[in-house]
């Protein structure tokens, strides 16, 4: 055998191992996804051939529809704010020194909390029966507020709780790409007299657009699957005020048995996190071409 | 590197911002030390004694949380050594080696990247239904090796890796494989380093698919059994003991964090670039 066809072998046996998993675990139930949604499917494999039913059926449930205006309400309430906080402390803690070190550690720390640890400290944070925010209201003289069974109050009450829970990692994302940014453009834009504003406006902003562009297509594509969070904190509830399209794609799959249906808003949601990741891309990315 | 000098009212905010990351924290572990019984009489009990480590004693006799921790550590530590092993062979295959449709295999594998767990969750449940792997280990660790992101990780770090390293070993009669174990393997350890902590802290934090595939109290996760005794408590009654079992789950995964805090934010550096 020549050394060539001894690399194509090789080639594969390397790539092989992986390639089996992922199709067998990954493909595979993508594929089959595409075809159980458009069955009448229970839990339990009884099928039935309904074409595009899953979808009409979709188009004109009220229940979905509130809880796509809820996850997008959620959305809103978090990418923005979470880009935006993120952006601001990293460019504070971007800087050498033992104070900025510790901080960096303290806002990276509640990422490696799990989700069902976060909302079990939230739920006694705000809830009104001698929580955290309860007491410090009671001792200013305020009554108790009743943030998870206020339906005008529960999906900023689940946003806060993530922006806590998320500030880490876009903070560490953004941290690592202020690094990127080549030291040499700093001291010729001091030499010229550049305000800090004009310095981040016009060197940093643009410099980093890249990894602000990379933390909201993630941020956005995770905030539209949140489950754990409602799931755990109020169970979507107070009628349906927090539930969001995972915890209702739960719901119909786990406790209405209806395989068929959920799988079709699962992939509707699959569609519509790819359409928003690339009209990201597309937004931010369109002039770059022009630009440089 | 901005030189400035953080301004008083910067330092101010950075302060209560780390305040606000801190208390609820600070606030659990008051709470896991102090007596269910005392906590239904009065919660602001947290912030005087007595303290007391009788939640932490309940936890370790008799309830199911040690069980749940070992599950786990299987689940998190099989899944960051499988994504390590089919990662690196992956990443060295696609780096280095040429062999037909690498480049569509390459393309099919980044796709991955933009596949949400919703799209799959649900198939993939019924396909492991058919195959009894519900309430196993295998069953929920493979999900996690499906993940693209190892493999284009790891095929970048190979690819940064001089080929004249390849060509002396190959010229010293060296196998692909022992190229592959004994050279080039032993460069990559920083990003297996990384690769394995991300993995096992996504494995260990993961919650909707052990939620759906382990449904005996045996096979529950950290994640899951937490959980569910949050169910099982009322609103208050058990408070001391849940916050104890919240910190007591935190413990394995702070110190992975603090032991690879370097790692983990070096690698951030080379991510967010590309």
């Amino acid at each position: 055998m020549n050394a060539a066809a001894r690399d194509r072998w090789a080639g594969y046996a390397f790539v092989g191992p992986f390639l089996l998993v992922y199709a067998a675990v990954l493909v595979v139930p993508l594929a089959m996804g595409l075809v159980i949604s458009l069955h009448r499917a229970d839990l339990f494999g009884r099928r039935a051939w309904i074409g595009l039913g899953n979808y009409t059926q979709a188009l004109g449930d009220p229940v979905l529809h509130q809880a796509l205006g809820n996850t997008i309400l959620l959305a809103l309430l978090i990418v923005p704010p979470l880009t935006v906080i993120a952006l601001l402390l990293a460019l504070a803690l971007n800087r050498p020194g033992r104070f900025a070190a510790i901080l960096r550690g303290v806002f990276f720390s509640s990422l490696v909390l799990s989700v069902t640890i976060v909302t079990l400290i939230w739920r006694f944070i705000l809830t009104p029966d001698a929580g955290l925010i309860a007491e410090g209201l009671e001792a200013a003289g305020h009554a108790p507020i009743p943030f998870l069974s206020d339906p005008d109050l529960v999906i900023p009450a689940i946003a806060v709780t993530t922006l806590w829970w998320s500030l880490g990692f876009p903070v560490m994302l953004i941290l690592a790409g202020l690094q990127q940014v080549p030291g040499d453009i700093y001291e010729a834009a001091a030499l010229d007299g550049a305000s800090r504003w004009t310095v981040l406006r016009r060197i940093t902003l643009p410099a980093i657009r890249r990894t602000l562009l990379l933390v909201v297509m993630l941020q956005t594509a995770a905030q539209l699957q949140l489950f754990g969070q409602a799931q755990l904190l109020t169970g979507g509830g107070p009628g349906g005020a927090s539930r969001t399209i995972v915890l209702y794609i739960f719901e119909v799959s786990f406790g209405r048995w209806e395989l068929g249906y959920a799988t079709a808003i699962a992939e509707l949601l699959f569609g519509m996190i790819i359409a928003l990741t690339l009209l990201q891309y597309w937004l931010v990315t369109r002039h770059e071409g022009q630009r440089t | 590197m901005s030189a400035h000098r953080l301004s008083p009212l910067a330092t101010v905010l950075l302060v209560l911002g780390a305040a606000v990351m801190l208390a609820p924290m600070a606030w659990t572990l008051l709470l896991s030390f102090k007596s269910n019984a005392a906590l239904m009489a009065d919660s602001g009990a947290a912030f005087a004694g007595p303290y007391t480590f009788e939640n932490y004693a309940a936890i370790l006799k008799g309830s199911l949380t040690l069980q749940w921790l070992a599950n786990s550590l299987v689940v998190a530590t099989g899944a960051a050594v499988g994504v390590l092993v089919l990662s690196s062979l992956a990443g060295y295959g696609f780096a280095r080696l040429e062999f037909p449709f690498r480049r569509t295999l390459f393309v099919i594998v980044l796709l991955g990247l933009a596949v949400p767990e919703q799209a799959v969750i649900l198939p993939r449940h019924q396909l492991f239904a058919w195959l009894g792997l519900h309430n196993t280990y295998p069953g929920l660790i493979l999900p996690s090796l499906t993940g693209s992101f190892g493999v284009f990780f790891m095929t970048q770090y190979f690819r940064a890796i001089p080929r004249e390293l390849d060509e002396a070993a190959l010229l010293d009669g060296a196998s692909r494989f022992t190229l592959f174990w004994k050279v080039l393997l032993p460069l990559t350890l920083p990003a297996q380093a990384t690769l394995g902590v991300f993995t096992f802290l996504a494995a260990w934090n993961d919650y909707w698919w052990p939620l759906i595939s382990a449904t005996t109290s045996d096979y529950f996760t950290l994640t899951v059994g937490l959980a569910s005794a949050q169910m099982n408590y009322a609103q208050t009654s058990g408070l001391g003991f849940l916050m104890a079992q919240a910190v007591f789950a935190s413990i394995p995964i702070l110190i992975v964090y603090i032991a690879f805090q370097k790692q983990i934010v070096r690698a951030m550096a080379g991510t967010a670039v590309r």
